[in-house]
């Protein structure tokens, strides 16, 4: 990270508002992406592929979603498990009844499901803010985990109560189900991600963005400056469960392949993708990654890279010291910088540019 | 735009005007029967101990509180409930007494964040950031631009304004106001807890958004000297009475205004 930005003139406003204006963080994002496309399905093992990356990913597309509506919009949302729950099963719903239509196309529609969902439990934000409405979500949370439950007809009737996942193939190469390989699986979900987390950051560095950073910032000089509240309010919650719906549809269909959904989307889901804003950086795109990153894969990590380096670690004494590792590592972050782990990066790189100055 | 004379102002057409409005929070009266008129390209300045209802005068005029009696009429029209993003729609810009400026946001981004109402780009091109909605983007970045250069504060563009110190914020405050190129422009107390450089500074931004731009102001401040030198006439509120209104000079030499500052011996 040696590098600065000397030289590098802009001449013009299209240049100064690039998301990543230094040629070298554009180098940087093409060598990360060569690398997620070209040497993860090429080199990483089976276990670190479906363990690590797919669950990373995963996160992240639902941290992203959460991002938009607490870290830029400024609402608390304890609904998320849910808005994921309903992309689940829109998407389940919809790949049963049109089995023709490829999946992937599914996956990114049942975002729109749970858009809906997630605008009509958005009503409430206009009148209650910040704990109050962390409560009002909490509501969607039990009342669409109750629909899951009990309403049959979500889960295609099945025994069990569990998503099914059928096989779907796209060119003939399975992308779901049980033939569906993890490398193909991996691909189809990065593939997603990389271009959901694009217009995200595009929309969060235009007007809408704005609008909705003003509503959290100041909401009583954001109304005088023409931003309507509740229209700013609904699109956030719109956009925000747009996301966390299809990370739940690519978490049933791309990382579980099926299953007992009610667990996979209860409000622990919920605090978990919260954590990952809050300790990633409330209000950063790159936050989401390294707040995915560090409460979903961490414990992962731990688990089997710490036998790995030599010191032996068995069964539940494993699964309770890696949680206690990962809870210290929390408490640790949030009081070397309270603003999450994209600010400590920021940080960084500042301190790297002026190195070997202090200032 | 050519600046408008004092003769100008004085037969000049009314942009705002205020018409026996009352303001009553449950038993508290903070406005009573107060009647003035703004005039297009003047600098109106709006006085008053504290707590004589000049701050609640401006939201009833950007629409944040609905008088409770009277009307308010702008450009011709009276809207007897009007919301604040409909005041904004209608060319009413604001400044705050305790700024109000979004504080996580760049400078850049609380200035463009101005000229919200001026942008209509689909939610489908914001999502490419391509195309038309770059070249809406850019339009408006030359616009903050010209605001950035007018008000001095190309050295902290970037800057997120929680960091910069309070005379700044209160400039950027101003610049943000200006990008939505109001017809009215409100300040509440652009002035305060300034240093003597900073007001002058400010000064010379009043002045010279109303000559070059054409904009009315309406002023709330404190600063009699400033209040004196800048504006073309004052009102003088007190207990939300109206107790004066004229030019500075007339109002100056008001027994009641007078009166009110200084207090009378009983």
């Amino acid at each position: 990270m040696f590098y600065r930005e000397a030289g590098q003139y802009k001449t013009t406003y299209k240049a100064d508002m690039a998301v990543f204006p230094l040629v070298q963080d554009r180098i940087g994002i093409i060598a990360i992406l060569a690398i997620a496309f070209i040497g993860v399905p090429l080199l990483a093992s089976e276990f670190i592929i479906l363990s690590v990356m797919v669950p990373f990913l995963v996160f992240a597309l639902a941290a992203i979603g959460l991002n938009i509506l607490t870290g830029y919009t400024g609402l608390i949302s304890l609904g998320t498990g849910a808005f994921m729950g309903v992309g689940a099963y829109a998407c389940y719903k919809l790949t049963t009844i049109f089995p023709g239509v490829n999946i992937i196309v599914w996956i990114i529609v049942s975002g729109f499901f749970s858009a809906a969902i997630g605008v009509v439990f958005g009503l409430p934000s206009l009148r209650i803010k910040g704990f109050y409405l962390a409560v009002a979500t909490l509501a969607a949370q039990f009342f669409l985990q109750w629909c899951f439950v009990r309403i049959p007809w979500l889960y295609n009737y099945n025994a069990s109560g569990a998503i099914e996942v059928p096989e779907r193939t796209l060119f003939g190469i399975a992308i779901t189900g049980a033939r569906a390989t993890p490398e193909v699986r991996y691909l189809v979900l990065l593939s997603i991600v990389v271009v959901l987390a694009w217009l995200a950051s595009n929309l969060v560095h235009g007007r809408i963005g704005r609008s909705w950073m003003a509503v959290r910032d100041m909401d009583i000089a954001a109304e005088l400056m023409g931003i309507r509240l509740l229209p700013t309010k609904l699109l956030a919650f719109a956009v925000s469960s747009f996301y966390c719906g299809v990370a739940g549809a690519c978490m049933m269909f791309l990382w579980y392949g099926g299953g007992e959904a009610n667990d996979a989307f209860n409000v622990n889901q919920s605090f978990n993708v919260l954590f990952m804003v809050i300790i990633g950086g409330l209000g950063s795109l790159i936050g989401s990654f390294f707040g995915a990153f560090f409460i979903s894969t961490l414990p992962t990590i731990l688990k089997f890279g710490v036998p790995a380096i030599g010191i032996p670690l068995t069964g539940a004494f494993a699964e309770h010291l890696t949680h206690v590792m990962v809870g210290a590592l929390i408490i640790f972050f949030l009081i070397v910088e309270p603003h999450g782990l994209a600010r400590l990066w920021q940080i960084a790189k500042q301190k790297l540019r002026v190195w070997p100055f202090p200032y | 735009m050519r600046a408008p004379s004092a003769t100008d102002i004085a037969a000049g057409e009314v942009i705002l005007a205020v018409e026996n409005v009352s303001l009553g929070f449950g038993g508290v009266k903070a406005l009573t029967d107060v009647s003035f008129d703004i005039r297009k390209g003047e600098v109106r300045a709006i006085i008053g101990p504290n707590g004589a209802g000049k701050t609640s005068m401006l939201n009833c005029i950007n629409g944040f509180y609905h008088p409770t009696e009277g009307r308010i009429t702008f450009k011709g029209k009276t809207r007897p409930k009007m919301r604040p993003h409909e005041a904004a729609a209608g060319g009413i810009a604001r400044t705050f007494q305790n700024v109000a400026l979004f504080k996580g946001m760049s400078t850049l981004d609380n200035i463009m964040a101005g000229r919200t109402l001026k942008m209509n780009r689909s939610f489908f091109w914001q999502i490419l950031r391509h195309g038309p909605a770059m070249d809406e983007e850019i339009e408006h970045r030359k616009f903050v631009e010209e605001i950035i250069d007018f008000l001095e504060i190309q050295h902290i563009r970037k800057v997120p304004v929680g960091k910069l110190p309070y005379g700044l914020q209160k400039r950027v405050e101003l610049g943000r106001a200006l990008a939505m190129q109001p017809d009215v422009l409100l300040l509440d107390e652009p002035m305060a807890g300034m240093n003597l450089e900073e007001k002058e500074d400010m000064c010379r931004f009043i002045l010279d958004v109303s000559n070059q731009y054409g904009t009315t102001i309406a002023l709330i401040e404190h600063d009699m000297g400033v209040v004196m030198d800048l504006s073309d006439r004052v009102v003088v509120l007190e207990y939300g009475r109206k107790i004066a209104d004229g030019t500075p000079d007339e109002v100056k030499r008001d027994q009641r205004v007078i009166d009110a500052y200084l207090g009378v011996a009983h």
